[in-house]
């Protein structure tokens, strides 16, 4: 195989269209007849719901219809559930869990603010929420439970009382033997930390089309989703249509980040619709409801305790984790299991002791974002760790090198499994060179000079260090079919979903050099159910092994299928057989090049004679993978403290990353910034916050504080590579690498930066007014 | 998040406006729309009746005259920040604090003054800076000076049946120095606490006259009364000002919320009274 | 009630009657079918939906479709050129990897179309101020500034010939 594509910087097919405003996302959309849909939403966290009136909404001109429960019942299956235990991991560990589907319209309750109480069909937005706004719902409030750690408390109200309390998942786990280990520690440091919740946020909201074809009895739904199968599936369960009626279509999306992973209500209500009442309909979410609506993330509390010998080496890590699942415990065990899968990331630790529980509280429901789970895991360890060196009286750069594992380690082993109930073996890397590679490039001795000589004037600079190991591209499989046009063109379709990542660039490449064609010759198709009957989707940074090492299989065999045609054709044998560029000729006969579609149409029978080959220049190929591939990094942040106002800004940030080999560098450094950005934000600004009523008070862009231009430096990015073995393409994944380590780096520094003055960082985001607090002044 | 429905006038004279926002039922102005367009989209604004005012003619002048500067209703705030650019470091400063170019592209000085978020800047200056605004309704033309201009958030003492045309700011005089300073969270975000000041020294080093203002910091702009008082008249020194910010942030009675705390939004407007006090005092020259 | 508005966007009159509470970003992607300005918030903040209005860039989702009365807009596809090429701008982004979902990117591509007239040898700095206007959240903003300085470049006059 040439690999002319592999590891090129190749620039990104799909930009032309988005520069010059030509995509299609699921708002440009129009359908003739198309009415539009707006939800009544619960204003309240908890409520008995026992009586809803629409005659007035009904009644108003350019409203169509109005859909509660009732109306709509023979569809009402409960929605998706995701994050059934393997049975590799409930072998191992014994976990006790409660699922509860949700309903896509509250029947009788409403469990948490913006969960839908009906539905209104109209000519236009505007009217259809002019409808909504004249729906009259008689609630009766029930007990709300707005903090995690309270509703895990025998005596919190009970949100669904068939369960007899509000944890939803439980379990411990752990190997060694950690309470001898903390005993036997020279030191022990103890803290409670809490990672807020904090979400995704798109640009582009969540959206659905639906429209029912009465002569083929079938359903299309445009949807911005990262997983068309697992949304088709949905709908097969609850329309009662087999598969192949159901098209799902992601076109265009505007980010995805995990928020759009998910089985959301409205996923079913507008194809729902659409039957119902026989006209295509479009709902496009607004910001408003996006806050209340989409899959919030993040939201865990860690009591961590870590023990160390004198010369700083970890003995034992000790961990009791609340994660806020938010009303519906929908992703059973893959939040609070990847927290506790990654905890101890790049250190050696001898015992672990974790105890983890996902508890209820009637607000919108979690679901993974962007690193689900290790940031919150990397924040508490990371967050510990320098707890650990300051008591120690140790740099926080040397207490890591003395316990990061190397590549001699590998592959390394923790004594527990993996969230695919697989054993959990780091297979490749060197997180202390991870480690090294950071710190030269930030010139770190230079950092702490500089820092002495700023706080001598009063100007208060912090350091923070943040290292993590991330299990990416879990499997169970994803699929491509590979197929050739009588022109030699192909099409790569792959249940892969795009959503910025640039897969019709990335998997192009990877299928040019397999197939032995012009880069421009390939169009790459994902997000289409009819384009693949089987798929999983993109999330998890599972893409570029998953469906990559499927396209680049797939593109193998249609290679050989070509050589085999021109082998026949040219009347050589086929080890002698080169395809290069979209032209085939055979080794050392110059003069024999033939072009593709020469060496296809002669597999064309004629009336004379059958094909040279069997007309089938087409493979299709579900590459197996069993458990994940391990990537790492190190993240480094410079502050500057303003300790007159808090204001914290963000001077330098670095990476120093593994993630196999890569196929685009330029794609990967922007996953990397992105995913930074993202985490900036975590540290630094964002914070879905609810009061005690469970009320949510970030209701816009006001409030809910994105990270501008201004708030992050240029992002700093050091390239390791220590190929995965576990894929033919020696890949991992690099999607969400960058959102786990800001929040950790970020507190890390801060409480650097605030040393003089003893502050202690536990919780972000690290506003001003949180900042002067840790100095008693706010 | 479409608005509620409304009915749209765009009046060509200002007796025509005026009678429109008079006619009965509930009527707003529209001018830059950067701040009632979101509130309508939000449906907390659900005016019957929208005014629109840019068909108004002269309302779109900057005149400086007799030490005041007006701006009409129609200025935008970009462009007062290009006439300030080499005019006024004070007034450009603040302007480039206000949201972002397309906000101030569309969005009106005016506008934003009789908008009255506690947590805006332009507001404050023309509190510090002893403003008036100039309003007409249907019995005339009268003006209302800053300091009774504002009353509660988003609350002011302009009348539903009045139409503001101008804002009038006295100039700071000449050898006057200026400080302004705002915490936010994000460039171009509203301020969580802010302060602008402007100083005055006499032929003698004590201080002439000292104005501050306060924002975000209450739920109106608010002078710093005690701080301007402990000052007046006394010789600038690192401690009187240190004194005097104090003395001005503790009068204030600040709400907390999501962002910012209460003490926090105390405890800082301190800080930044002494910063801008200070800066104020750097830039000033002694008045002849 | 609608109101008749006769508007010019991309160098072309239309004349729409439309009701007073629509915006200008829902007019010019539902009326007008120029769905290249995009809507991510509808209360002003993250500057997708920016557009060119007499050449200065606005929120098209705070300002009402019946104010454009008489105005002259410009948008995205007024900046592509006709022939399916790309404006030096546009090539800017896409050889700096300026852009990832594409949703973002119309609202600043429009904005940086009155900057580098303004601004034609912006610092990094002053290309950061000026971003803060826009939010993106694929790719922290990094390649973004790359790609505005390589745009200022491309669009600079070419240095005088020294004799």
């Amino acid at each position: 195989m040439g690999a002319k594509y592999f590891g090129a910087a190749v620039k990104r097919r799909e930009d032309p269209r988005y520069l010059r405003g030509e995509g299609r996302f699921v708002d440009d959309i129009k359908l003739p007849g198309m009415l539009h849909a707006a939800f009544v939403r619960s204003p309240h966290a908890h409520a008995r719901i026992t009586a809803i009136r629409t005659q007035a909404a009904g009644a108003l001109p350019g409203v169509a219809h109005v859909y509660t429960f009732a109306d709509l019942e023979r569809w009402m299956k409960p929605l998706p559930l995701f994050g059934a235990i393997p049975p590799g991991l409930s072998a191992r560990v014994a976990v006790t869990m409660k699922q509860l589907g949700q309903l896509a319209l509250c029947r009788d309750e409403a469990r948490y603010v913006g969960e839908i109480v009906a539905m209104v069909l109209g000519a236009s937005r505007a009217v259809a929420e002019d409808g909504a706004e004249l729906v009259e719902v008689d609630y009766e409030p029930l007990p709300v439970l707005a903090d995690v750690v309270a509703a895990a408390q025998p005596d919190a109200p009970v949100l669904y009382p068939e369960w007899g309390d509000n944890i939803a998942l439980s379990f411990k786990t752990g190997f060694g033997d950690a309470e001898a280990g903390l005993r036997e520690a020279a030191v022990r440091v103890r803290e409670r930390f809490t990672i807020p919740r904090y979400v995704g946020m798109p640009i582009e909201t969540r959206g659905v089309v639906a429209q029912w074809d009465p002569r083929d009895g079938a359903l299309t739904t445009w949807n911005g989703t990262q997983v068309v199968h697992f949304v088709q599936q949905g709908l097969v369960a609850a329309l009662g249509l087999p598969p192949h009626k159901i098209r799902v279509i992601a076109p265009d999306v505007g980010g995805g980040f995990g928020t759009k992973a998910n089985g959301y209500a409205e996923d079913l209500l507008i194809p729902a619709a659409a039957i119902a009442s026989r006209r295509p309909v479009k709902w496009t979410e607004d910001r408003r409801e996006h806050m209340m609506a989409a899959a919030h993330a993040r939201a865990q509390v860690h009591d961590i305790e870590i023990g160390a010998r004198r010369d700083g080496t970890m003995l034992a890590v000790r961990d009791r984790i609340w994660v806020d699942l938010g009303a519906y415990n929908s992703w059973g065990i893959v939040l609070p299991y990847n927290t506790v899968a990654h905890l101890l990331g790049p250190h050696r630790v001898p015992s672990l002791d974790v105890e983890c529980r996902g508890v209820i509280t009637t607000k919108t429901p979690n679901a993974p974002y962007r690193g689900a789970g290790r940031p919150e895991t990397v924040f508490a360890m990371d967050r510990i760790v320098d707890c650990l060196a300051r008591e120690l009286g140790m740099d926080p750069a040397d207490l890591r090198r003395r316990n990061y594992l190397t590549e001699a380690d590998m592959p390394y082993e923790l004594n527990i499994p993996y969230r695919d109930g697989n054993p959990l073996v780091y297979d490749s890397g060197d997180f202390r060179a991870g480690l090294e590679a950071a710190l030269t490039a930030v010139d770190y001795p230079a950092l702490r000079a500089e820092q002495a000589r700023l706080r001598e004037q009063g100007i208060h600079r912090g350091i923070g260090i943040s290292g993590y190991v991330e299990g990416t591209a879990i499997g169970p499989y994803e699929g491509a079919t590979v197929r050739l046009d009588p022109s030699g063109h192909a099409v790569v379709a792959t249940g892969a979903c795009c959503q910025g990542q640039g897969h019709e660039t990335s998997f192009a490449q990877i299928a040019a050099d397999a197939l032995g064609i012009p880069l421009e010759w390939i169009t790459v198709v994902g997000g289409d159910t009819a384009a693949i009957p089987f798929g999983v989707g993109t999330f998890a940074s599972r893409s570029a092994v998953n469906a990559g090492s499927s396209i680049h299989e797939a593109s193998g065999r249609v290679k050989d299928k070509i050589v085999a045609a021109a082998a026949a054709l040219l009347e050589a044998s086929p080890g002698d057989i080169e395809v290069s560029e979209g032209t085939v000729s055979v080794r050392g006969a110059p003069g024999s090049a033939t072009p593709l579609a020469t060496v296809i149409r002669a597999a064309v029978p004629t009336f004379a004679k059958p094909g040279v080959s069997d007309l089938d220049f087409e493979a299709t190929v579900y590459h197996h993978q069993p458990t994940v591939t391990y990537t790492s990094a190190v993240h480094v942040a410079v502050v500057d403290v303003d300790t007159g106002t808090g204001s914290v800004a963000l001077r330098r940030y670095l990476v120093a990353h593994d993630c196999g080999k890569v196929i685009n560098p330029v794609i990967v450094e922007g996953q990397i910034h992105g995913g930074v950005a993202q985490g900036v934000g975590g540290g630094l600004l964002e914070e879905m916050v609810y009061d005690e009523q469970a009320q949510l008070l970030t209701g816009t862009f006001m409030d809910y504080l994105v990270p501008t231009a201004m708030e992050l430096p240029d992002i700093e990015t050091v390239h390791l590579e220590y190929p995965s073995p576990r894929n033919p393409l020696g890949v991992k994944g690099v999607g969400e690498g960058g959102a786990i380590s800001p929040p950790a780096a970020i507190a890390n520094a801060v409480e650097d930066a605030l040393a003089p003055f003893g502050a202690r960082v536990t919780r972000t985001p690290l506003g001003p007014s949180v900042v002067l607090g840790l100095l008693g002044k706010s | 998040m479409k608005p509620a429905p409304f009915e749209y006038a765009a009046p060509r004279t200002l007796d025509e406006a005026v009678g429109a926002l008079a006619s009965g039922g509930d009527a707003k102005v529209l001018a830059g729309g950067q701040s009632l367009v979101p509130m309508l989209a939000l449906r907390l604004a659900r005016p019957t009746l929208l005014v629109d005012i840019n068909r108004l003619p002269g309302l779109d002048g900057i005149r400086e005259a007799s030490g005041m500067l007006e701006i009409g209703a129609l200025v935008r705030q970009r462009a007062l920040e290009r006439w300030a650019a080499s005019r006024s470091p004070l007034f450009a400063d603040v302007l480039q604090h206000v949201a972002h170019p397309p906000i101030r592209n569309r969005g009106t000085v005016v506008g934003n003054v009789v908008h009255a978020d506690p947590a805006s800047e332009l507001p404050a200056l023309l509190l510090c800076l002893e403003g008036v605004v100039v309003a007409r309704g249907p019995r005339g033309e009268r003006m209302i000076p800053a300091d009774r201009f504002y009353r509660a958030p988003l609350t002011t003492a302009l009348g539903p049946d009045e139409l503001a045309t101008a804002v009038r700011f006295t100039l700071p005089p000449a050898g006057a120095g200026w400080g302004f300073a705002e915490v936010s969270r994000r460039h171009g975000d509203f301020a969580l606490v802010g302060a602008v000041a402007v100083v005055t020294r006499g032929g003698d080093g004590t201080l002439d006259r000292v104005r501050l203002a306060f924002f975000g910091a209450a739920g109106t702009p608010v002078r710093g009364t005690a701080g301007e008082q402990a000052l007046a008249g006394q010789a600038p020194t690192a401690a009187r000002i240190g004194e005097a910010a104090r003395a001005a942030a503790a009068a204030l009675s600040p709400d907390g919320d999501i962002h910012a705390t209460a003490t926090y939004r105390r405890h800082v407007a301190a800080t930044l009274a002494e910063r801008t006090l200070t800066a104020a005092l750097g830039r000033c020259g002694a008045a002849r | 009630m609608t109101h008749p508005i006769r508007v010019t966007v991309n160098g072309q009159e239309y004349a729409r009657a439309v009701e007073p509470r629509q915006t200008l970003a829902d007019f010019l992607r539902d009326d007008l079918d120029l769905t290249g300005t995009h809507v991510g918030c509808e209360h002003g903040v993250c500057g997708a939906c920016t557009i060119l209005l007499g050449g200065e860039p606005v929120r098209s989702c705070l300002m009402l479709a019946v104010q454009a009365d008489a105005q002259s807009i410009t948008t995205i596809e007024g900046v592509s050129p006709a022939d399916g090429g790309l404006h030096p701008i546009q090539e800017a982004f896409w050889a700096k990897h300026g852009l990832q979902c594409g949703y973002c990117t119309p609202g600043i591509v429009m904005s940086v179309c009155a900057f580098l007239r303004e601004r034609p040898q912006p610092t990094r700095e002053e290309i950061r101020e000026m971003l803060a206007g826009h939010l993106c959240r694929c790719t922290g903003y990094h390649f973004i500034v790359e790609a505005i300085e390589a745009a200022a470049q491309a669009l600079a006059p070419p240095p005088p010939r020294t004799p």
